[in-house]
């Protein structure tokens, strides 16, 4: 394994983590082995020293194995000059043959605040379309949406103490648990020290998060209107009205009102809507109705819908018309998922917005904007979002593409017809850190980025807290920052204005381009932020926007809480640039809540209530697709495993690509847990394991959406789902496709845990995890009559028949065992049977850290135990400390273990990062069970 | 005065049989003991490790002369019955003793096959089969250097390793293609060979002997081939067959041995027989532990407690060569509906192989780690229901066991 360069042998780096929108604080250091160590970062006002698991893994996914080093063009390496005259040429070409609308830029919520900035500047001011659109598309439109039609503005009102103060935290189609670890860990500790404070979640999965709630909420998957519109009318019914913040700052109560009473009204409506018990769903709004600090938070549930936009408004109206809105503790909340999801929404990095929080349609801001950029053109009217991008590809409409940090041949809806685009487009560019991806396969010219640790720039995260990303990692070969690669093409096609020296100067022009002629008309506003130098920007400290130049003209009853903020902190050690002892500009000032004096951002200076009809999911479930596809996260993968995929430590929790459904369902469809189904829509299919999780309700499937051809054969949930989206957010209803689970049938099943990649392409199926010094791969097959014993040495390259092999064969239960043993070491074993009754991988892979084996190993080898008698720990919950489910629940029952804590004080499980808490209050659950059960 | 038992042959078989009356019936008999051999009775087992040097003639001895005398048995040693009349109830030695008899056992064993190639009566041509060809052996040793032994099977290669520990230049001529085919399967029998290789001896396969040449002395050996071996010592082991000879000039029914029934009686009411001069439903015998079993059903019918059957079973073999762990019981060979479970470590010198058959052990074949041998040879004769055991039985009784939870 290659490790990067550190950029200094001691010091250590004040950062951002990349992975969720929690945007946790993180210190790095490079051990003088090369290994990155990293830490939560105590200073930072978002995780407070806290990292998840898979944060804390970070260290594992920096290596240099799978990495885009070089430029390549057609799968040959070529200089920078010959790639960026090609994209350059190749763009300019399109444009001038085609105009502008036939080029487009597909970038990311990874990409850094600055390398958005100038993409967004290229496509909107200097080509002239608005034809860049972002992953974030799909994960969090639907609320930048919302926000805009409720606010005036895409703007979030909370910040993350508001989820520490509240009474009543409702948890939204957020697995929070899992999703953004450190945020539940937050709510949690708040919930144990104040235990009045009451947690609903409303989710139709059973999730590890609803393990902390007092009231889970099962809702029907796409009911979140008819719940909230019930709400609306219910707190009505009831009084609970801020009459004085509805009367002076909103409008549009009546007609949405009427809506709300119309379609949810009664309880009874509800209850048939939603699926969920009236005496819950009574609970719940009496819950809300006498809670004054309530916050409702929201993620992909709510978003991913083709009615998402009306989701998150609905939600919006119960705390508009409460006026739970600006103050402590209260507010809706949306919790995005991408690390810089924010950013890219700042700088208008979404094809129907243009900059700094300014509408494309609207001709004052195209004239600010164009005015200040100074720029040829000014994109007018909206380009394609992502879905119908891709659509426009394969019509022939768009003819190059640039993809940049991101993967939609696994992450859009009905995948394959991105493939199919990609197969057909003239020039497709990516940017990648990674060389082999689904995307990248399809890449004419590919481009080596910075990936995390090497390179620099802010990210803003759920509480629009702006945080800078730091390097401290050498640019591996000859990859350079994703700005300078797009500043070099905007040259190259001859256009001025991207003479950039570094992303500071980037982040200068953005924030005096938030502050250019805003004079308070617009909330998004980065004054306080300008001119701070390469210095100031280097050691700029997290901070929460807006930051105004100077304090805001008094507008209401008062000022925004406001947060000062230390812009330079002298020879901080949080930089490992030399910090220049100059003056450093005058310290600006955050903003941790907004519209604390009632100012919205529409033309009225109000919020609005927006009508909010209900609608069923676009596809209904049918007789040939009788089921519904739930997409989601797993707690220890982030999206398409470029990175994260890399990680032994990750790899523990969930190793494979499952569908986890009912178990009734799964009787009906004939499928048992543990065996391989197929999974198919009328869009796509694909293979992965069943599982009957507990938490899903009858009629749906959960399918996790991290899987890709890279770390399995057939396990791209992205080609199955519909690609319907809202059709005012374009965001896709990632979580409701009709589908249908059948089985798949193989003849055998197996694994191989090998220290080389292999190419598998003989076995029916797939997949691949990153062990600690070897790679697993579980396998099946359909080839029964084959010679194993062949086909595994030519698997495993044993050629030589003075190898020394072991094997083992039950050639009639078609169990076929083997391990080749290199100088005392083991280099790769395979297991493979006719039934899925495979041994415990675990004890297995430990042998592979071994230098030698022993002499109980080899026969153990083939049993796939320890001769001695060992204690099976299990399958690992607590990846941190590797504490398997076995230790737990012994430890449990022998010691009488009340509470995680005490089971963190006697295995250490659960006391790093603390994503497994859930689970450990899971066990703790099922364990008294039984007990009360003799 | 007591009926009279005449034992024909003073073997392992007649001779367990006897012990075994005298534990039922110490005095029904009055019991006669002929004997071809000229000394008491011992384990012929045992003459592998004579001839290595590792045990002495006496510590291979059963039963004494005095041990005959003391429990009133006359013992006719060195002088071999020659004729049976059944009609008269007589038997006649070589010496011309004639005794009647009341039941007579036929215990007569059998003998080396020899090859019938020119020059198989050359002087220096031997067979392994009693004390005599140990002594034979052991004084070629002293002055000559080539041996050959014809034959690579369990008999053939305990000489061939006793000839190379007494300082011989041993070739074993092997007319199969793997060693021990009647005990071990092809992947075993390579295993055996590289070991037996890597101790000193030289092992031809597929060699068919066309000829020993010599003039006053055997001094080589022509294969068909064409391929000469210089030889001062022939061994051969290339099977036995059953003396059924006086058997069946006494008109008793014989086929490839002497027909006996499940009491081990004969076509003949009077007359018994037990060992490796038996057929038994069509079954011969040349291992210890099925004629132990014949010895013993055999005693209880001549006791007169007609209420045994003898049942044929599997049988184990280890081979007794130092430093060679092999062990072979049961049908290892299988048929179209059994199964095997195969382990190979050949970097280890591991090889084990169980047949199974309608979930029961049926066979096993181990070498290089032999110590559960014992404990799958159990299971073939109980017919233990291995189905719960499958996936871990061939690793042994250790992974077997319950686990501590």
């Amino acid at each position: 394994m290659t490790l990067p360069a550190p950029l200094s042998a001691t010091a250590t780096t004040a950062t951002t983590c990349p992975y969720c929108g929690v945007g946790c604080g993180v210190k790095a250091s490079v051990h003088p082995d090369g290994q990155v160590g990293v830490a939560g970062d105590a200073s930072h006002g978002s995780n407070h020293g806290k990292l998840c698991v898979k944060g804390s893994a970070l260290g594992e996914t920096v290596d240099l194995h799978g990495r885009l080093l070089y430029p390549k063009m057609d799968g040959q390496r070529v200089s920078w000059d010959t790639a960026l005259d090609r994209v350059a040429g190749g763009l300019r070409r399109i444009i001038d043959e085609h105009g502008p609308d036939a080029v487009a830029l597909y970038v990311s919520g990874q990409l850094l605040t600055e390398d958005y900035y100038v993409a967004n500047k290229l496509m909107k001011g200097y080509v002239g379309t608005a034809n860049i659109d972002t992953n974030s598309r799909l994960c969090m439109s639907s609320a930048v949406a919302g926000h805009k039609r409720a606010f005036g503005e895409d703007l979030v009102p909370v910040c993350y103490e508001d989820l520490e103060q509240a009474d009543l935290v409702v948890l939204v189609g957020s697995n929070t648990a899992w999703c953004h670890p450190i945020l539940f860990q937050r709510i949690a500790k708040a919930k144990e020290a104040r235990p009045h404070m009451k947690l609903v979640v409303v989710d139709p999965r059973r999730t590890a998060t609803c393990e902390l709630a007092d009231l889970h909420l099962p809702a029907r998957g796409g009911t979140d209107v008819w719940l909230f519109n019930g709400l609306l009318s219910f707190l009505h019914q009831r009084g609970v009205v801020d009459t004085a913040l509805v009367e002076q700052h909103t409008a549009g109560l009546a007609r949405t009102l009427a809506i709300a009473d119309e379609t949810a009204g009664d309880l009874s409506s509800v209850v048939r809507a939603c699926g969920i018990a009236e005496a819950e769903l009574l609970e719940f709004y009496e819950l809300f109705a006498r809670t004054e600090k309530a916050i409702t938070a929201f993620s992909m549930g709510v978003n991913q819908s083709s009615a998402g936009t009306d989701k998150v408004n609905s939600i919006i109206n119960c705390h508009l018309l409460t006026g739970r809105i600006g103050k402590p503790g209260m507010g809706p909340f949306s919790i995005t998922g991408q690390p810089n999801a924010m950013g890219g929404r700042e700088v208008g990095g979404l094809a129907n917005m243009l900059a700094a929080h300014m509408d494309l349609d609207n001709a004052d801001h195209r004239d600010i904007v164009q005015s200040f950029w100074g720029s040829p053109h000014i994109a007018d009217r909206p380009g394609l979002k992502a879905v119908d991008l891709f659509r426009a590809v394969e019509a022939g409409k768009v003819k190059a593409v640039w993809i940049m940090a991101t993967n939609p041949v696994v992450s859009l809806p009905d995948a394959d017809q991105v493939k199919r685009a990609l197969a057909k487009c003239e020039l497709v560019i990516c940017s990648d850190i990674i060389e082999k991806t689904d995307t990248n396969a399809y890449a004419h010219v590919l481009l080596p980025a910075l990936g995390w640790g090497e390179k620099d720039g802010t990210v803003t995260n759920s509480e629009r807290r702006i945080s800078r990303q730091r390097k401290f990692l050498a640019a591996p070969g000859e990859a350079r920052g994703d700005w300078d690669i797009i500043c070099d093409v905007a040259r190259r096609m001859g256009y001025g204005g991207f003479d950039f020296d570094g992303p500071h100067r980037i982040f200068d022009e953005h924030a005096r381009l938030s502050a250019f002629r805003n004079e308070g008309s617009r909330c998004f506003d980065l004054g306080g932020l300008v001119g701070l130098g390469r210095a100031g920007f280097d050691s700029l400290q997290p901070v929460q926007w807006p930051v105004p130049h100077s304090p805001r003209p008094l507008a209401g009853e008062g000022l925004g809480e406001r947060v000062s903020v230390n812009l330079g902190r002298s020879g901080s050690a949080s930089s490992t640039d030399t910090l220049s002892p100059t003056p450093l500009p005058q310290a600006g000032e955050g903003t941790k809540r907004l519209f604390e004096d009632g100012r919205y951002f529409h033309a009225d200076g109000k919020a609005h209530f927006v009508p909010t009809p209900v609608r069923a999911p676009a596809h209904a479930a049918s007789e040939q697709f009788p089921l519904v596809l739930n997409t989601g996260r797993v707690r220890d993968q982030w999206h398409t495993m470029t990175r994260t995929g890399k990680s032994p430590k990750l790899a523990d929790h969930v190793p494979e690509p499952f569908v986890d459904m009912h178990p009734q369902d799964a009787l009906a469809c004939g499928v048992r847990a543990g065996e391989l189904a197929r999974v198919s829509t009328q869009w796509g299919s694909l293979v992965a394991r069943v599982q009957l999780g507990g938490g899903i309700p009858r009629g749906s499937v959960f399918v996790p959406i991290h899987w890709n051809a890279q770390f399995a054969s057939d396990a791209r949930v992205g080609s199955l789902v519909n690609p319907v989206v809202d059709p005012v957010s374009g965001e896709p209803e990632f979580k409701h496709t009709p589908v249908r689970v059948e089985e798949f049938r193989v003849l055998w099943h197996g694994f191989v845990l090998s220290r080389q990649e292999l190419q598998l392409e003989s076995a029916t199926w797939w997949t691949r995890i990153q062990g600690r010094q070897f790679l697993r791969y579980e396998i099946a097959g359909r080839d029964q009559a084959m010679d194993r014993g062949a086909w595994a040495r030519q698997l495993l390259g044993a050629h030589d028949p003075q190898a020394d092999w072991i094997e083992y064969e039950d050639r009639r239960s078609g169990v076929y065992r083997a391990a080749l043993v290199v100088g005392d070491r083991i280099e790769c074993c395979v297991f493979m049977s006719s039934r899925p009754d495979l041994p415990s991988r675990a004890w297995l892979a430990s042998l592979f850290v071994k230098d030698q084996l022993e002499e109980g190993d080899r026969i153990g080898l083939m049993v796939g135990e320890p001769a001695e008698k060992s204690v099976d720990t299990g399958p690992t919950i607590c990846s941190c400390f590797g504490v398997g489910r076995n230790t737990i629940c012994a430890a449990i029952l022998e010691k009488n273990l009340k509470t995680p804590a005490e089971i963190t004080g006697c295995l250490k499980a659960g006391g790093n990062c603390g994503s497994c808490v859930p689970e450990l209050r899971k066990l703790l659950k099922e364990l008294q069970i039984v007990d009360s059960s003799f | 005065m007591k009926p009279k038992l005449i034992v024909v042959g003073n073997g392992m078989a007649g001779m367990r049989t006897v012990e075994e009356l005298l534990k039922l019936a110490p005095d029904l008999y009055d019991i006669t003991v002929f004997g071809a051999e000229p000394h008491g009775n011992y384990n012929r087992i045992l003459l592998s490790p004579v001839l290595a040097g590792e045990k002495t003639v006496d510590d291979i001895m059963l039963n004494t002369r005095e041990w005959y005398a003391r429990n009133g048995i006359t013992l006719h040693a060195g002088d071999p019955v020659v004729k049976i009349d059944r009609p008269r109830r007589t038997v006649h030695s070589q010496s011309g003793v004639t005794i009647r008899y009341d039941r007579l056992l036929l215990a007569t064993g059998s003998k080396p096959f020899i090859i019938p190639v020119p020059g198989h009566q050359l002087p220096g041509v031997i067979a392994f089969r009693d004390i005599h060809d140990v002594e034979s052996m052991l004084a070629a040793a002293r002055n000559h250097r080539h041996a050959v032994v014809i034959g690579g099977g369990l008999l053939g290669l305990e000489a061939a390793n006793g000839l190379l520990r007494q300082g011989m230049d041993v070739t074993v001529l092997h007319k199969n293609s793997g060693l021990m085919e009647r005990q071990l399967d092809m992947p075993a029998g390579e295993l055996l060979k590289a070991a037996l290789e890597r101790k000193g001896l030289r092992i031809l396969l597929n060699a068919d002997t066309a000829e020993i040449t010599g003039t006053d002395r055997v001094t080589a050996l022509r294969l068909k081939d064409g391929r000469e071996v210089a030889a001062d010592l022939v061994v051969m082991t290339a099977g036995v067959r059953p003396n059924i000879e006086l058997a069946r000039s006494a008109g008793l029914q014989c086929d490839r041995a002497i027909v006996v029934d499940d009491t081990l009686q004969s076509f003949d009411p009077r007359i018994y027989a037990v060992g490796e001069c038996v057929q038994h439903r069509q079954a011969l015998f040349g291992l210890v532990a099925p004629i132990w079993d014949q010895a013993r059903v055999c005693a209880i019918h001549l006791a007169g407690f007609g209420h045994s059957r003898y049942v044929q079973r599997a049988t184990a073999t280890k081979l007794k060569v130092t430093g060679v762990d092999l062990y072979s019981a049961g049908d290892f060979i299988g048929d179209v509906d059994s199964e095997d479970l195969v382990l190979r470590d050949p970097r280890r010198g591991i090889y084990k192989r169980l047949v199974l058959k309608d979930n029961r052990v049926i066979g096993a074949v181990l070498y290089g780690d032999v110590k559960d041998g014992p404990w799958y040879f159990g299971m073939i004769q109980e017919r233990t229901d291995i189905a719960s055991l499958r996936s871990r039985l061939l690793f042994g009784q250790a992974y077997c066991e319950p686990r501590a939870a």
